[in-house]
């Protein structure tokens, strides 16, 4: 029993971070219409930022966070401006070939510029763990936690409440009549896609100092990010928090019960079982954003 | 001419062994080969269906490991029962290849095609990455990462003939030059059958093609099987002929590169993947002298978002044009809007 308590609350660490992948990819999906294939890069450039701000140019911790976050946003938003501006109304499949170009170009751009040797981050908090009754969580992890709840719940906010998330909302639904209400969709789908990548990039700039920064950490982060957004359903903000909820518990469930070597496989697992049952994700109402 | 063009570039193919003697050319030659003919393969769903799928490697992979293991043997225990498998021919294991490849191709696209688009990607994906997770873990069989080395080459011939073991690069080259032939007129005939018609019309309009009665999931899942088989043919080729593999060989990497390849050379032509083929298959060799892998790649993926931009329908379809143009310019025959676009 004890054990599943800290299965449970490893889960529950864990799942923050994938929830906040999981909704800069839905994001994207939802009002762009764009399998993000960058989305890990992404994650990846969050975590080397980390690693610049923090190591090479030595700044505050929790500085560099912000700053490695809004240099994600800022990747983000060219990548929309350069490859995606000009395909606007072009069928899924061409923006995904530009995507996965785009995903190999920043990936090997990431090997070069830093080699392919892990980095690490030293984080300013305490080694020695919190101790809750049976369970016990290492500090930096309980930060990232509330780090990522803090993002989610703010995005959240932003497209719920604000007047630009209404305007994303408004373009989603139907971004002709948006236009013609007069809000600028070009716009919009740029914000979006730095949003978004600010997001994935918020993801790697936490879990960097808990890991380490490699040019492949991307990878998997992708491939866990597109079963977190099936198993909620493709432009489904809610249920990507709770498919990165329950990917996290799944992983670690099947890490410890099953086998630790297919951790990574549950989340496959996963996709092909919910889409055999129900394709159109777990908590489909219908698609939309919000 | 178009009609002596395919025998003109076979012989000049079949010609190289007699003039190229530098052994790493020739291997580089070898390997494009087979990369080429799962390229081919991948153009059927690509191409053809119109159905982006990521996953092709999978195939190729497992081709290649059931062939290494059949011809290695092998023995594991499931559920308690110890399976032993003493080793067989190659040639045995390049059958068994194909065929459980094609076997995977009819399950996973009875499974993926229930969705379209985004999801469709996405199932592939996973499935690819499902595969190489158990190549990796499963130890007992696949030897996990120490990869699975000694794969005896494959031998051809009838016990009163004789044996002719392929070990070096020229005789490598004819087996690999052969099937790309027998499977070039393979799916040459699948595309001009009512089949290939029903496939092409799936990818131009579903609804439209459903309305007819075309029954959508047996073409998609009958372009699957074949497709599936023969990347795990190529597989099973690659397995014995580089006599090593380990579980990189399901790279997500190794499925761009074919990707890469159908679309630079036109997707949905005949003539595309073999073009992009050759063009993917020996650009390494020339850009090697100058730059490292990771330029490399930095400029293949520069060259697929360039060629989505500037060449959507890639390299064949453009040169098609350009010399319909001319030929219609000299004979004053007006061209059917279209035609020769998609061959």
């Amino acid at each position: 029993m004890d054990q599943l308590l800290q299965h449970l609350a490893n889960a529950v660490i864990v799942g923050g971070t994938y929830a906040l992948l999981g909704i800069g990819l839905t994001l994207i999906f939802g009002i762009m219409r764009i399998v993000n294939f960058t989305h890990g890069e992404l994650y990846a450039f969050g975590g080397y930022m980390m690693y610049f701000f923090a190591v090479v140019l030595g700044m505050n911790f929790y500085m560099s966070i912000a700053f490695a976050i809004c240099a994600g946003m800022l990747l983000g938003a060219a990548i929309e401006f350069l490859l995606l501006r000009s395909k606007r109304g072009a069928d899924i499949d061409t923006t995904m070939l530009i995507m996965i170009g785009a995903w190999i170009v920043l990936q090997n751009t990431e090997h070069l510029a830093w080699g392919s040797i892990a980095k690490s981050i030293d984080s300013p908090f305490a080694i020695e763990p919190v101790t809750m009754g049976p369970i016990s969580l290492s500090r930096i992890r309980i930060f990232v936690l509330i780090v990522a709840v803090a993002l989610i719940v703010a995005t959240y906010v932003l497209i719920n409440r604000t007047k630009l998330g209404k305007a994303m909302r408004a373009t989603f639904q139907d971004s002709s009549t948006a236009a013609l209400m007069g809000i600028n969709t070009s716009a919009i789908y740029t914000i979006t896609f730095g949003l978004g990548s600010a997001l994935a990039a918020a993801a790697g700039a936490l879990l960097g100092p808990v890991f380490v920064v490699t040019p492949t950490m991307g990878d998997l982060a992708s491939l866990k990010a597109f079963a977190i957004v099936i198993l909620g359903g493709l432009g489904n903000i809610t249920g990507a928090v709770f498919g990165g909820f329950i990917l996290a518990f799944v992983e670690e469930m099947g890490a410890s019960y099953i086998s630790s070597g297919y951790r990574d496989a549950m989340g496959f697992l996963i996709i092909i079982v919910v889409l055999l049952f129900r394709p159109t994700g777990l908590f489909a109402r219908s698609e939309r954003v919000g | 001419m178009n009609r002596f063009l395919p025998l003109i570039v076979l012989a000049f193919f079949v010609s190289v062994p007699l003039w190229l003697t530098d052994q790493y050319y020739l291997h580089t030659l070898v390997v494009c080969g087979i990369f080429m003919l799962a390229a081919m393969s991948l153009n059927l769903l690509l191409g053809y269906t119109g159905q982006l799928s990521l996953g092709h490697v999978a195939f190729f992979g497992i081709g290649a490991y059931v062939s290494a293991l059949t011809s290695l043997g092998f023995s594991v225990s499931i559920f308690g029962y110890q399976i032993t498998h003493d080793p067989w021919p190659p040639v045995v294991g390049v059958v068994l290849g194909g065929a459980v490849a094609g076997l995977c191709g009819y399950l996973i696209g009875k499974l993926a095609f229930r969705v379209r688009g985004a999801y469709f990607v996405i199932v592939t994906v996973s499935f690819a990455e499902v595969i190489r997770l158990i190549s990796l873990n499963w130890i007992e069989l696949t030897n996990g990462p120490l990869a699975l080395p000694g794969i005896p080459p494959l031998t051809l011939g009838f016990e009163p003939i004789g044996y002719l073991t392929l070990w070096d690069k020229a005789a490598n080259f004819y087996v690999v030059l052969t099937f790309i032939v027998v499977t070039y007129i393979i799916i040459k005939r699948l595309i001009d059958s009512p089949y290939g018609r029903a496939m092409i019309a799936l990818r131009e309009n579903e609804t439209l093609a459903t309305s007819v009665g075309i029954s959508v999931t047996r073409y998609l899942v009958l372009a699957a099987v074949f497709a599936g088989t023969i990347a795990g043919v190529s597989g099973t080729l690659y397995a014995h002929y580089i006599q090593i593999i380990d579980p990189a060989i399901f790279m997500f990497l190794n499925t761009v590169t074919m990707v890469i390849m159908v679309i630079t050379g036109g997707k949905g032509t005949l003539a595309g993947p073999v073009v992009g083929g050759l063009i993917f298959g020996i650009a390494p060799v020339i850009l090697r002298k100058y730059v490292g892998p990771e330029v490399q790649w930095i400029l293949y993926g520069s060259l697929m978002i360039l060629i989505v931009f500037v060449l959507p329908e890639g390299i064949v379809p453009a040169i098609e044009r350009w010399f319909g143009r001319a030929s219609a310019k000299n004979s004053e025959l007006a061209l059917e809007p279209g035609k020769g676009a998609r061959s």
